[in-house]
């Protein structure tokens, strides 16, 4: 079961906003509510389930409503129309008590400008959770102090955040919101604030710290690259609406639609595209065919190589065609004249790494899964091909029209 | 005069009427209310007063001269030695201590009320709405029109002056307080929200504390607008250093005018300075831990 489901959220301003969500499902568009009635929508019927210990992005250019939304996981914005339901409970529906329950316990927030109380040291920022759940004080402080020794600032207890970096008092600001180990963390542009330098390792670090805790995230980003790097999935707003969701290779190749593709056209794609992505189906033999029979595949596939698998279709070797045909001069077998080192990679070998081994090798590289089987094969114009933006993928969509 | 003609023969509204009647109606029916007040405000002047006559003049300027070197510099330690020096000297000191009683008395109950109206004005918009004239009004209506009804109230004396000092004292602190609030970050906010804080830890963990600079330079204001108040107050029976400036000017003494307004000058700079910096050296002690 999803641990947040959004249905149907939309947030519209302006007077008479709850109208507007009728006449948006009546079917009129935005410029015209705009004009005729002075609303503005945020953030258009939003659909999303979010599981648990998924990193989901949430990506869109300033304007898009992600941050609007992201808001209303929490219901420091309250939605005009829809459900947010948390573990299935809606939310909207709670008072105010049950609300800063779920606030306290389930949901916590990390803020793009970090949002530290100045007149707090660190360690009484990231007491602050606790500190007004009433928890003991001597519980809470050793609490916070295991969260700051987490994300790597122990030592710095007694500091005050002005006192602290950029990249520090961020490090505070997700010790603060682990202190209360929430099921779900909110990151509003968490690392957007930050150098890029600075923000690379923030980003490893928060996949880090997600290996051993097994949280929910949901992060809210305008940087492609970052959302490719950190998001499970990821869902592309525009102009408050979802356009798409899915993995990251999924948004890259098969954008939904044209905004999307225009989206993702200037991605470093040997940057995110894998083995998996560009391999063709191979051509293969087994060794107890004969040499003659090899040259008569070759010629009719038209490839100058072959490779040569058993039973269980694990990779033996290959063979050239040069080879081949003296094997049948010379009457040899296939396994004599075997190559049995070529290249192999296993599938989510990114292809930016591959360029160097296909480019010291005659035979392509193969592609193997951890028990040596033959997955597909990735010739050296494949992987130009990608990185020019087209993946010939079965059944996959190309880039490039 | 063409103002003069329309006037003439228009009826004129009777809003002189209305105030009247509304003042003869509150002291004949509020007369319990009027008679609480005064008796606390009497109270508290009194206790003021006889804390600060208490000690011989040597002993309080000593004191006086440690806590504002600890507020701040030994220049206005120094300062406040020299100052209250020549007030004794002059022989002023039972009247600068009657007015410095009544500043505080003032200045305390302008905190008092006003930092929680100024909470209210920040929290709801429509309290804001109705206050913000309101302290418009009390801040330019001429301070002498309302020293009439504080008198009609509560008589000659004291009290009336207490009350006339804390209507035009008052608003710097409902003001700034207000403010102070409204201007601790939205992310400051959204944040102590989002962890799940209640409307009350909100305001004292983090609006209130992070709005105190501000808070404070409003009571530095009042304190100083209920100084200046307390010298007029003196027209209407209230006792101090105003009471000898008055009478010098109106018998045309410029030299006893002047030494008594030296006394109010020295009692203000010392006021001022130690209301701005005694919470100041807290925070830079925080810091250096």
């Amino acid at each position: 079961m999803p641990i947040l489901s959004i249905r149907n959220v939309s947030k519209l301003f302006g007077p008479n906003a709850a109208q507007g969500v009728k006449l948006l499902e009546q079917g009129y568009n935005k410029e015209k509510l705009a004009k005729e009635k002075q609303i503005t929508v945020g953030v258009n019927q939003v659909n999303m389930d979010i599981e648990p210990g998924e990193i989901f992005v949430i990506m869109g250019l300033s304007g898009s409503g992600k941050s609007t939304l992201v808001r209303m996981f929490n219901r420091l914005i309250d939605p005009t129309a829809g459900q947010v339901l948390v573990h299935g409970k809606d939310l909207m529906k709670m008072n105010a008590e049950q609300l800063r329950e779920v606030r306290r316990k389930t949901i916590s927030m990390v803020f793009q400008k970090f949002a530290l109380f100045p007149h707090r040291t660190v360690i009484e920022n990231v007491e602050y959770g606790l500190e007004i759940q009433k928890v003991e004080k001597s519980k809470r402080y050793a609490k916070a102090k295991q969260s700051l020794e987490l994300v790597g600032l122990k030592g710095w207890e007694d500091k005050m955040p002005d006192e602290l970096s950029g990249g520090m008092q961020q490090r505070v600001g997700l010790a603060r919101a682990l202190a209360n180990d929430p099921e779900v963390l909110l990151m509003d542009e968490a690392f957007s604030a930050l150098d890029p330098l600075i923000r690379r390792d923030m980003q490893d670090e928060l996949l880090d710290l997600q290996e051993k805790m097994k949280k929910t995230i949901i992060f809210i980003t305008h940087d492609l690259d970052e959302a490719l790097r950190i998001g499970d999935r990821i869902a592309l707003m525009r102009d408050g609406e979802v356009v798409q969701i899915g993995t990251p290779e999924e948004i890259l190749i098969q954008p939904a639609n044209r905004y999307v593709q225009r989206f993702v056209e200037d991605v470093d794609l040997s940057k995110v595209l894998t083995a998996s992505h560009v391999m063709r189906r191979p051509e293969t033999i087994t060794p107890d065919r004969g040499p003659r029979v090899a040259l008569e595949l070759m010629r009719e596939r038209a490839v100058s190589n072959l490779f040569v698998i058993d039973r269980g279709k694990r990779l033996l070797g290959a063979i050239t065609a040069e080879d081949a045909s003296r094997a049948v001069r010379e009457k040899l077998s296939i396994e004599d004249i075997l190559i049995p080192g070529c290249p192999v990679c296993p599938p989510d070998r990114l292809i930016g790494e591959m360029f160097e081994l296909s480019s010291t090798s005659p035979i392509p590289i193969s592609v193997v899964d951890e028990e040596n089987r033959l997955m597909g094969v990735v010739v050296r114009g494949s992987l130009l091909g990608a990185m020019a933006g087209e993946v010939e993928n079965e059944g996959g969509y190309t880039r490039a029209e | 005069m063409p103002n003069n003609i329309i006037a003439a023969e228009m009826p004129k509204l009777p809003i002189a009427k209305w105030v009247d009647s509304a003042v003869d109606w509150m002291s004949i029916h509020l007369e319990g209310l009027f008679d609480g007040i005064a008796v606390t405000i009497e109270e508290i002047v009194e206790f003021f007063t006889s804390v600060f006559t208490f000690p011989h003049p040597i002993l309080f300027i000593l004191i006086l001269a440690v806590i504002a070197y600890f507020a701040g510099k030994w220049k206005l330690s120094l300062f406040t030695v020299l100052g209250f020096l020549l007030i004794w000297n002059l022989g002023y000191w039972d009247a600068t201590m009657s007015t410095l009683a009544l500043v505080l008395t003032s200045g305390f109950i302008s905190i008092v009320i006003g930092i929680p109206i100024g909470i209210l004005c920040a929290k709801s918009r429509g309290a804001s709405s109705i206050i913000t004239p309101l302290l418009d009004f009390m801040q330019t209506m001429p301070a002498f029109v309302y020293l009439l009804p504080a008198v009609t109230f509560f008589s000659l004396g004291v009290v009336p002056g207490v009350i006339a000092s804390i209507i035009f004292a008052i608003p710097p602190t409902i003001r700034l307080t207000n403010l102070g609030i409204k201007q601790v970050s939205g992310e400051l906010v959204e944040a102590a929200d989002a962890f799940g804080s209640t409307g009350a830890q909100k305001l004292f963990k983090v609006q209130l504390p992070l709005a105190m600079p501000t808070i404070l330079a409003g009571i530095n204001q009042t304190i100083m607008l209920s100084l200046s108040m307390v010298v007029i107050a003196s027209m209407i029976g209230a006792q101090g250093i105003g009471v000898e400036v008055y009478r010098a000017v109106t018998q045309l003494h410029i030299g006893q005018g002047f030494e008594a307004g030296l006394a109010v000058v020295v009692l203000a700079i010392v006021l001022d300075r130690l209301s701005q910096n005694i919470f100041k050296p807290a925070r830079k002690r925080r810091k250096a831990q």
